[in-house]
C-alpha cells in the first residue's frame, strides 16, 4: 500500500468536513438566519445614521451588509472548533492519527466545511443583500472580490476555532471563548464609519481592531468602488490572520497529535 | 522472544505530570495469539495501548509491534497494526461505506480494491444492509462492529482491540468474540485485548496479563493461572435456615468463609478436603442441606489473590448488558 499524495488527504478530509456541515441543519441555519435578522433590524432602526454628515452613503442596509459575512464567518469558525473537538473528544483524531495521514492534510482539510460553509454564507447573504437594493460600486468584479474576500475570512476565523479545539480538545471549551471573538466584532466599525465614531476609546478600539479593517474591506467594494488602500488592509489583515491561526494550529497539533 | 509479528514491551513507562499511569511493563505476545490485558478502569491498560500503538511516546522503556520499534518506526507500525480504540470512535453524520471509504482511502488502498475490500469487510461484520446508513442510526454493537471493520481495512498483521465490547449486549459480544477468534485463528492475526470482563478474557484470551496500578501483576494461560493462585468454593445451603450457624461451623473446617449468596454458606477450599470430605462432614455432623454447589476458581479469584481486591464489574460477568 502506498501514502496518499498530500492533495488526496487533504481532498478526502475535506470531503468529510463538507458532508457533516452540510448534513447538520443545526450547525447551517443559524449562521444563515441570525445576521440577516440583525441586518434587517440594524439597517431598519439605525438608517437616521445615514443623515449623518460625512457618512458615507445613503443607504445603511448597504453599508451593514459585511457585517453579515463577519458574523457569519463568526458562526464558522465555530463550527470547525466544535467539530473538531468532537473528533478529538470521541477517539475519532486518534483513528486518523493511526493511518498515514499527515498533519497539514488534517489542518486544511478539516477547514473543508467551514470553506463550504462560508460560501453558501456568503451567497446567500449576498443574494439578500442585491435583492433588497444594495448596489456594487465596484460592479460585478467587485462581487467577485467580496466573494473571495468573505470566504478567507471565514477560513481565518475557522481555522482560529481549529486552534483552539487542538488547545482545549472540548467543544464546550471553544464555544466558551466565542463571545471574546463577538466582542471583537461589536468593538469595530461595524456600525459606524470610525471617523464619526465621537467617543474617543471607542474610536481608538476600534482602529487598533483588525475585524474593523475587514469590515471596511468589503464595505469599500460596496459603497466605494475600488479601493486598493482599504483592499490591501482587508487582504493583509486577513491573510495575516490566516498564517498566524495556521501557524498556532500547526504547532497545537503536533503536541495533540504525539504519535511517534 | 515475539517474533516479527508479535508484541514485546521491556520496562515501558508512562508518565503524566505527577501521576506515573504505567510503570514498568514487559510482555510478550507471539503472532496469532490472542493475549488478554485484564484490569479495571484506570489500571493502565488504555495508555499501554497507547503506547504500542505509537499514539502515545513511552516515558521509559522499549516495545517493538510487527517487529517494528514504536518510539523510532512509528510509520511502519501503524502500516501493521489495526486498532479499535475505547468507545467507537466514528461520525454520527458519515455512513458506514464512507467510513470504511475514508480509512481505507486514508491508508493509500487503490480504488478499486478499496470497493472490494470495503464490501467484503461490510458483509463480514454484518453490516451490509446499512452500510449507506449514517451510524447516527446505528446500535452500539452495529458501531463496534464497524468499528472492527475499520480497524481491519489495510489487512494489518497485529490487532489492538481496546474494550472492545464494553456495553454490548450479549449477542453482539458473542458476534464480535467469535469474529476476533476467527481472525486469529484462520487470519494469524495477533491480537491484544484489553477488556475488564473476566469472561472475556477467559473465553478469547490464550495468555493473560493482569495490570492493576500500572504494573503487570500476574501472567499466564487462564488455567495457568486459576491454579497456581485460586481454590475451589464450596457454597451450601442448610434445610432449616436456622441451621445456617451449624454449616458454616462444618465447612469452615475446609478453608475460609468467603460472601455466598444470601441464606448460604461459602467457603474457599484450602487444601484440606475435597467435596467428598464436606459431605461426609456434614453427615456426621448431623446436618441437612438443600443445595451443595462446587464453584470452580475464576479470573476474578486471581485477580483478588494478586491485587487485594475483586475487578470492578467482575460480578457483571455472569449477566452483562
Amino acid at each position: 500500500m502506498n501514502q496518499q499524495s498530500l492533495p488526496h488527504q487533504i481532498a478526502e478530509i475535506a470531503s468529510r468536513s463538507v458532508k457533516r456541515t452540510l448534513r447538520q441543519p443545526g450547525v447551517l441555519i443559524p449562521p444563515l438566519t441570525f445576521p440577516l435578522m440583525l441586518m434587517a433590524v440594524n439597517s431598519s432602526g439605525l438608517r437616521a445614521a445615514t443623515d449623518l454628515p460625512g457618512f458615507p452613503t445613503d443607504s445603511f442596509l448597504s453599508f451593514f451588509l459585511p457585517f453579515s459575512f463577519m458574523q457569519g464567518a463568526l458562526f464558522a469558525a465555530s463550527t470547525a472548533g466544535t467539530d473538531l473537538a468532537r473528533d478529538i473528544d470521541t477517539g475519532f483524531l486518534n483513528r486518523l492519527a493511526l493511518t498515514p495521514m499527515r498533519g497539514t492534510a488534517l489542518l486544511v482539510g478539516q477547514l473543508g466545511g467551514a470553506t463550504a460553509m462560508g460560501v453558501v454564507q456568503a451567497l446567500v447573504y449576498l443574494g439578500v443583500g442585491l435583492a433588497f437594493g444594495v448596489r456594487f460600486e465596484s460592479g460585478v468584479g467587485g462581487v467577485l472580490m467580496l466573494l473571495v474576500l468573505a470566504i478567507l475570512i471565514a477560513i481565518g476565523w475557522a481555522s482560529i476555532g481549529v486552534w483552539l479545539a487542538l488547545r482545549t480538545g472540548s467543544g464546550e471549551a471553544v464555544q466558551s471563548q466565542f463571545p471574546m471573538l463577538f466582542f471583537l466584532l461589536f468593538i469595530s466599525s461595524m456600525n459606524m464609519p470610525r471617523d464619526l465614531i465621537e467617543v474617543e476609546w471607542f474610536r481608538a478600539a476600534a482602529t487598533l481592531n483588525p475585524v474593523s479593517y475587514m469590515i471596511e474591506g468589503l464595505r469599500s467594494l460596496i459603497i466605494e468602488g475600488w479601493n486598493a488602500q482599504a483592499l490591501a488592509l482587508a487582504l493583509t489583515m486577513t491573510i495575516g490572520l490566516v498564517v498566524l491561526a495556521l501557524g498556532l494550529s500547526a504547532v497545537a497539533l503536533r503536541e495533540r497529535m504525539a504519535r511517534t | 522472544m515475539a517474533s516479527a509479528r508479535g508484541i514485546e514491551a521491556h520496562g515501558l513507562v508512562r508518565e503524566f505530570k505527577n501521576v506515573k499511569a504505567v510503570k514498568g511493563i514487559d510482555l510478550e505476545v507471539a503472532p496469532g495469539e490472542i493475549y488478554g490485558f485484564l484490569g479495571p478502569n484506570g489500571a493502565g491498560k488504555s495508555t499501554t495501548v497507547h503506547m504500542l500503538t505509537t499514539l502515545l511516546p513511552p516515558t521509559a522503556g522499549t516495545a517493538r509491534v510487527a517487529g517494528y520499534d514504536v518510539v523510532a518506526d512509528g510509520p511502519k507500525v501503524r502500516a501493521s497494526i489495526g486498532a479499535a480504540l475505547q468507545e467507537a470512535a466514528l461520525d454520527p453524520w458519515l455512513t458506514g461505506r464512507e467510513h470504511v471509504r475514508l480509512q481505507s482511502s486514508l491508508h493509500g488502498i487503490g480504488r478499486r480494491e478499496r470497493k472490494e475490500r470495503g464490501d467484503e469487510l461490510l458483509e463480514r461484520v454484518g453490516l451490509t444492509r446499512a452500510a449507506d446508513r449514517k451510524v447516527q442510526t446505528y446500535s452500539g454493537g452495529m458501531k463496534r462492529r464497524l468499528d472492527l471493520a475499520l480497524a481491519l481495512v489495510h489487512r494489518p498483521t497485529t490487532l489492538f482491540l481496546d474494550e472492545p465490547t464494553t456495553g454490548l449486549d450479549p449477542q453482539s459480544r458473542s458476534a464480535l468474540w467469535n469474529e476476533v477468534a476467527r481472525l486469529a485463528r484462520d487470519e494469524g492475526v495477533t491480537v491484544f485485548l484489553t477488556t475488564q470482563y473476566l469472561e472475556e478474557a477467559d473465553v478469547l484470551a490464550r495468555r493473560v496479563g493482569i495490570i492493576d496500578l500500572g504494573r503487570i501483576v500476574a501472567e499466564g494461560t487462564p488455567e495457568e493461572l486459576k491454579a497456581e493462585i485460586a481454590k475451589p468454593t464450596v457454597e451450601a445451603s442448610p434445610e432449616e435456615p436456622s441451621e445456617l450457624g451449624a454449616v458454616a461451623a462444618v465447612l469452615e473446617q475446609f478453608g475460609e468463609r468467603t460472601q455466598g449468596a444470601p441464606g448460604r454458606v461459602a467457603v474457599r477450599l484450602d487444601g484440606k478436603g475435597d467435596l467428598a470430605d464436606v459431605v461426609r462432614a456434614l453427615d456426621a455432623a448431623g446436618v441437612g442441606v438443600s443445595n451443595l454447589q462446587l464453584h470452580a476458581a475464576s479470573l476474578d479469584d486471581v485477580f483478588l489473590a494478586k491485587t487485594g481486591h475483586r475487578l470492578e464489574g467482575a460480578e457483571d460477568d455472569a449477566a452483562p448488558e
